[in-house]
């Protein structure tokens, strides 16, 4: 190899702009200086290259080379872990830049670039990123090509056709080691540290108006597969956080115990389902009420919440079935009950009093449920996502005064209407309905869907799901937000019916982000096991998967190595030379094969010598070839047939 | 008939070559074509390609560990990519044929120039292509789709005698630089090595006239005496360049001497106390100057003679008999 050979400007250009397309996307999140020195060590390596100037001192290097590591350390306050890790690899990268000047440096260049894709994908994961990183591994492919030209100078044009056509070869091999190669789940050490950007979503406590903020969120909270799909819309209850104690203002989730077993009855038929939730950071599991068994990771909650053990810091995809009639909690605890009984004192004394008037009309519990959602029905209650604020008593001041509220102010003061009727009730968040996505099937429920009702217990009935919200609009319950809102309310993308198109636009922009997300994002080992069960392998065992993938990748290679080497030995001759070759051929298996140094004329002399008898042919054959190739008469179709016949006469 | 030359380099081939004459044994010389074909190239990783498998290696740790679907997928095709580019490389250099190209005597002490003519017969471009002798600099090379280039490949002559340079490697790392595909090729290549010419002062042995009458029109070299049309074997310092600058056609100048005389250069005339090889550089010196002085000179070497005769042609017929003299000749 040639190690000392200096870097034309191509070479040189190319590099700096792999580094910099690969640095960019980080440009983003590190601290600030970083960028400009990249940029700066950049431009003036460009200088020095172009102006054919020496490299600077190894102990300035070094020197620079230490004062940004203690400049990572003061921006991070550490030296550890994943970010501080990507921001030494671009500084790093760019000294390194400094110090190359022979063919091996610039080996390791390319090879830290390539490193440097990967660490994109910490922040990112997008179509929109996968692609560009595609074109960033396109021009890196194509600079360590541009570096390969040793005899000729590289012209960029070739260097990116070059570089394009490895990368289209190498795909299938990607393709069958991306399916094939043994999965295991992360991580392998330490806890990865995943960004969730703090999201909007549910929390753990509620009070007026924090779900009305939600439902102006467009972002998917998650996306559900049904195996059977639903009856109706009102069935989709998706269970989240249950809140209990209540302190006249917010709502707050009560003490509960993890449940061992599940006791409910089923009213009705399962619906069988898969959700792929998108990361919230907080562990709630959300399924429709009520899920007959937890997924593997989780667990249940007294109050019938489903949680995951561990926060949920990416996408994760779990099989689920849940009986929308149902019966639980038929021998509820004592306590449970207490404390969905208990009352903050000296809150909502007019609400109270409307509840004490409802139970001394009927000591039936069913009748004070009725009566009250009665209220919620017949008086002028307003469903709205922009209710007014509420002061120091919400209940009071709800019910009494603005009378417009979101179904958390409905929930709330309902739950609470029941407490003081002396009927136990809580408060259960999560969201309701969702919207099928024609383009793929996929059922996706987004922030917007957000919502909270109420559960009561009844003896004999256990705890029974109440709905206010239905009571005052029902056609959220039924059709969804979209339809319950006034149309001055509505978002644009909440189907307003004038833009059309882009709702359009945007089932089929979810349809393939949500594919990328099952397929690509989401092939963990177990998709892995139930893909390669869909192509017919029972035992997907790490052995069979090897094999599997050997006996893939070496086809592809015989394929490819086929194809490759068929261009390198074929040769695309013209017919006269063909046909010429053919006589030749035949003059050789009669035992006079022809010199490579001897012309087509000297070669019939000589055949006539040893063939008397083939000599008008041979002489013939020569003439014509001669008359062919060199006499100016290529392409004369006449004399062209003349040759072959005059050769298929040798035989 | 070969001739083994009596010196060896100080050269031991990388261990890539030695496990390759491992597998396969060297067998000697070919007069070409040599055709590289699947059982002549052989393949392996070069240190970059060694170093792209470890930082493929810690991309999928770091994948495994973060659960980056994206990252598998690009270590996957980096995997991809570096397999096909070793197809690539093995195919760059694949099926390409070998012819020894004619080489220029040289003296003893300067670069011997060896042309080797390679023959792409196929319709695939070859890139970066290089050959490689003993351990000088590569000499790097294209050759177009279906034809040939033609490659010269220094290597310094130490001693006088046929130098060949035995088995060279023809090599590529195109297109990625990950893998070092090679052939190594033994091609019927020889450079005639002339002994170095004795530096110092060296004066001609005395011309002795021919014998019986003189010749007064001979050529010699103190008067001038016209001109004539040049023929081929002048030594160029007789040209009448200014006489060429007017005119289309080369003139000759041409002297008369007040004889002719005829030199003989006589190996057994310089005593034996200076060696054989010096003796033959005094010859070799000799010869140039005769013939530049436009003598008639003959060469008398043990067991072999050469009747005086003037002109380049001459002069080429001594010096390669110098070359030669005394070679162990081995079959």
């Amino acid at each position: 190899m040639n190690a000392a050979a200096t870097l034309t400007p191509l070479n040189l250009a190319a590099i700096l702009i792999s580094l910099a397309l690969v640095g960019a996307p980080h440009a983003s999140h590190l601290p600030a200086w970083i960028p400009v020195f990249a940029g700066l060590v950049l431009i003036a390596r460009f200088y020095l290259g172009y102006r054919r100037k020496p490299m600077p001192n190894r102990w300035l290097l070094l020197t620079v080379a230490f004062i940004c590591v203690a400049g990572v350390a003061f921006s991070y306050r550490t030296l550890y872990g994943r970010d501080v890790g990507v921001a030494l690899l671009t500084v790093m990268a760019a000294l390194k830049l400094m110090e190359m000047s022979a063919a091996r440096d610039t080996m390791v260049v390319v090879l830290l670039a390539y490193f440097l894709v990967i660490t994109n994908f910490f922040y990112s994961q997008t179509i929109p990123t996968a692609l560009y990183m595609l074109l960033v591994v396109w021009i890196i492919t194509a600079t360590m090509i541009g570096l390969q030209h040793q005899a000729a100078r590289a012209r960029p044009v070739g260097m990116l056709r070059q570089s394009a056509l490895l990368i289209v070869q190498s795909v299938p091999v990607m393709l069958v080691l991306f399916l094939l190669f043994p999965r295991v789940q992360g991580p392998l050490w330490g806890l990865p540290q995943i960004n969730v950007a703090s999201k909007s979503g549910l929390s753990d406590t509620m009070s007026p108006g924090d779900v009305s903020v939600l439902s102006l969120s467009d972002e998917v909270a998650f996306r559900v597969q049904f195996e059977n799909p639903p009856e109706k819309p009102s069935q989709l209850y998706w269970r989240g956080p249950v809140l209990t104690e209540f302190d006249g203002q917010t709502w707050h989730p009560g003490l509960s115990l993890t449940l061992n077993s599940l006791e409910f009855e089923a009213l009705g038929p399962p619906l069988r389902y898969a959700v792929t939730l998108e990361p919230h950071d907080r562990r709630w599991l959300f399924a429709i009420d009520m899920p007959t068994a937890v997924p593997p990771g989780g667990f249940m909650t007294s109050d019938f919440q489903m949680r995951s053990r561990r926060l949920v810091r990416e996408r994760i995809r779990y099989e689920m079935e849940s009986v929308p009639q149902y019966r639980i909690g038929l021998n509820e605890r004592f306590s449970e009950l207490n404390s969905a009984r208990r009352m903050p004192a000296k809150v909502a004394p007019r609400a109270r009093a409307l509840a004490e008037s409802w139970t001394q009309q009927s000591a039936d519990p069913q009748e004070i449920i009725r009566l009250a959602l009665g209220m919620f029905r017949e008086q002028p209650f307003i469903y709205t996502l922009a209710p007014p604020p509420l002061g120091d008593d919400p209940v009071d001041e709800f019910l009494f005064t603005t009378r417009s509220g979101f179904c958390e102010h409905y929930a709330s003061s309902f739950a609470f209407l029941m407490r003081a009727a002396g009927i136990p009730a809580r408060v259960v968040t999560g969201y309701l309905g969702g919207e099928i996505n024609p383009v793929d099937g996929y059922l996706v429920v987004r922030q917007s869907e957000a919502h909270a009702w109420t559960e009561v217990w009844l003896s004999g009935e256990g705890w029974v799901r109440i709905d206010p919200t239905a009571a005052v609009s029902p056609l959220r319950v039924e059709s969804g937000l979209a339809a319950a809102v006034p149309e001055s309310e509505r978002n644009p993308l909440l189907g307003s019916d004038r833009f059309e198109w882009l709702r359009q636009a945007r089932f089929a922009w979810d349809a393939v982000a949500n594919s990328w997300n099952q397929w690509v994002l989401g092939y963990n080992p177990e998709r892995q096991t139930q893909f390669l069960s869909q192509i017919g392998l029972e035992q997907a065992t790490w052995q069979n998967m090897v094999i599997m993938l050997m006996v893939a990748s070496g086809i592809i290679m015989l394929l490819l190595a086929c194809t490759l080497f068929l261009r390198l030995v074929r040769q695309r001759r013209e017919p006269v030379q063909r046909l010429y070759q053919k006589f030749c051929d035949a003059m050789a298996s009669r035992g006079a094969p022809r010199r490579p140094s001897e012309g087509p004329r000297d070669f019939a002399a000589r055949v006539s010598l040893q063939f008397p008898e083939l000599r008008e042919r041979a002489q013939a054959v020569s003439a014509l070839y001669v008359a062919l190739r060199y006499g100016g008469r290529n392409g004369d179709a006449g004399l062209l047939r003349e040759l072959r016949d005059a050769v298929r006469s040798f035989g | 008939m070969k001739l083994a030359l009596p010196f060896t380099f100080r050269w031991t081939p990388p261990i890539r070559d030695r496990i390759g004459d491992w597998i396969f044994p060297p067998r000697g010389p070919e007069a070409g074509p040599v055709v590289l074909g699947q059982r002549r190239v052989y393949i392996l990783p070069t240190r970059g390609g060694l170093g792209f498998g470890v930082t493929l290696l810690l991309m999928l740790i770091g994948s495994i560990n973060y659960n980056l679907s994206l990252g598998f997928i690009l270590t996957f095709l980096l995997v991809g990519t570096g397999v096909v580019s070793m197809l690539h490389t093995w195919r760059n250099l694949a099926h390409v044929a070998l012819l020894p190209g004619k080489s220029q005597p040289v003296f003893a002490g300067d670069l011997a120039h060896f042309q080797i003519r390679v023959r792409n017969p196929g319709r695939v471009p070859r890139t970066s292509l290089a050959i490689q002798l003993k351990d000088r600099n590569a000499v790097y090379f294209d050759i177009a789709a279906d034809s040939e280039s033609l490659v010269i490949a220094g290597l310094p002559a130490t001693r006088r005698g046929l130098l060949s340079p035995g088995r060279f490697r023809i090599f590529t790392t195109y297109p990625l630089g990950l893998f070092y595909a090679w052939a190594n090729v033994d091609l019927e290549l020889s450079c005639l090595v002339y002994p170095k010419p004795e530096p110092g002062n060296v004066p001609l042995p005395p011309a002795q006239a021919t014998s019986g009458e003189g010749n007064a029109t001979g050529t010699g070299e103190d008067d001038f005496a016209g001109l004539r049309t040049y023929h081929p074997g002048d030594s160029p310092r007789r040209i009448a360049w200014k006489a060429a600058a007017r005119s289309d056609t080369f003139l000759t100048k041409q002297f008369s001497g007040s004889a002719a005389a005829q030199l003989w250069l006589d190996y057994d005339d310089i005593p034996d106390t200076l060696g054989a090889e010096t003796k033959l550089s005094r010859l070799a010196r000799w010869v140039i100057e005769s013939e530049a002085a436009g003598l008639r000179f003959g060469l008398r070497l043990p067991q072999q003679e050469l009747a005086p005769e003037a002109g380049a042609a001459q002069r080429d017929r001594c010096l390669q008999a110098l070359a030669l003299f005394q070679l162990v000749r081995k079959k």
